[in-house]
């Protein structure tokens, strides 16, 4: 596995990438970014992920690129958030995904959605790519001029072991 | 109090408010009474319409944020309370037609009759909670809840019925709605 990517390295990436809104619930494969960001003053957590997502729609409305992170456990939770509002109303947003259950290998809680996950987005029409921990900032490019273009959301999915 | 009435009490206090309505007869009902470029309806995600006036409200501090919510929705997604009351964005009323039931999908009850959602806000920390009971109060508080700072929670109560919905279906697609409500606020030229 290549070295980690450095928390201040992805959200400096998402910063140039446009991201200027986040929210979300926490993971512990992305508790570094949560740490940067709240060191940044720019993380704005919430109590469920449908609730971010509902908070990063009226942030995009008033003007934001938001980014909503959240363990792939709470993307169960946001698929009607994501079906009737963000692609029915054509809003920009990045799913920030951890993926527990990666390769079958976690606590057995994780182990049904980290098998579909993959799947479940496809299903959902949402597009997404999961980056080594040297892809990560071009992700995040990749990310911004996806959902800028399609108005639509977006996922990157984290793997265990690609952000330090 | 019927739905339409106390909206139209309402209706000329809004100004240049977003104002964010649930789905199923609030946004229909409400639709019928006054429609405006900064009037978002959101026709599917039923529990969410106050995290998006939260997000608007988060981002523009100074601009004003009326969300239309009903019991049925509140009860949805009780955290948002939470959230809202925790945030504290000064520029963020909370409207709740409370009609005890699931009017949009043929009246079933909901439990707001023994869990009053008025005292849920208070209790969670909006910084302002009250009830309506008829419109002649409602024309008495609805000028100060709309200048005061909030977070303001206010509770009417809306008699049931008459059968059928109270106004028509949006005839706005929700990629226009995006598009007006973000070029009213500025997001989009």
């Amino acid at each position: 596995m290549s070295t980690p990517c450095s928390a201040d390295r992805f959200v400096d990436a998402l910063e140039h990438a446009g991201f200027d809104f986040f929210t979300g619930v926490p993971c512990s494969l992305v508790g570094s970014v949560i740490a940067e960001l709240e060191r940044r003053g720019t993380y704005f957590g919430e109590t469920r992920e449908d609730a971010a997502l509902g908070v990063a729609a009226g942030a995009y409305l008033a003007g934001r690129l938001p980014v909503v992170v959240m363990q792939n456990s709470g993307l169960g939770v946001s698929l009607n958030a994501l079906g009737s509002l963000h692609s029915l109303y054509e809003l920009p947003v990045l799913l920030l995904v951890t993926w527990r259950g990666y390769h079958g290998q976690d606590a057995p809680e994780h182990l049904v959605m980290g098998e579909v996950l993959p799947r479940l987005l496809d299903l959902f029409g949402i597009p997404h790519r999961t980056p080594s921990a040297a892809e990560l900032p071009q992700a995040a490019l990749w990310a911004a001029a996806t959902s800028r273009e399609t108005r639509k959301p977006v996922a990157v999915l984290v793997a265990p072991g690609v952000l330090a | 109090m019927r739905i339409t009435e106390a909206l139209e009490v309402i209706a000329p206090h809004l100004g240049d408010a977003a104002c964010i309505h649930s789905n199923g007869y609030m946004s229909r009902a409400a639709y019928g009474v006054r429609d405006t470029a900064g009037c978002f309806y959101m026709i599917g995600s039923m529990g969410l319409a106050s995290s998006i006036g939260l997000g608007i409200a988060l981002v523009q501090p100074r601009q004003r944020v009326v969300v239309f919510d009903g019991d049925g929705n509140v009860l949805m997604n009780m955290n948002t309370l939470a959230r809202i009351a925790a945030a504290a964005p000064r520029n963020l009323v909370h409207l709740c037609f409370d009609n005890g039931a699931h009017a949009s999908t043929g009246g079933q009850a909901t439990i707001s009759g023994t869990v009053h959602l008025d005292e849920v806000a208070r209790a969670a920390g909006y910084r302002w909670s009250g009830r309506v009971d008829d419109a002649g109060a409602l024309a008495d508080v609805v000028p100060r809840v709309m200048a005061q700072d909030g977070p303001s929670f206010l509770l009417m109560k809306i008699a049931l019925g008459p059968a059928g919905a109270p106004g028509p279906r949006i005839p706005h697609t929700p990629e226009q709605m995006t598009h007006r409500l973000r070029r009213a606020l500025g997001a989009e030229a």
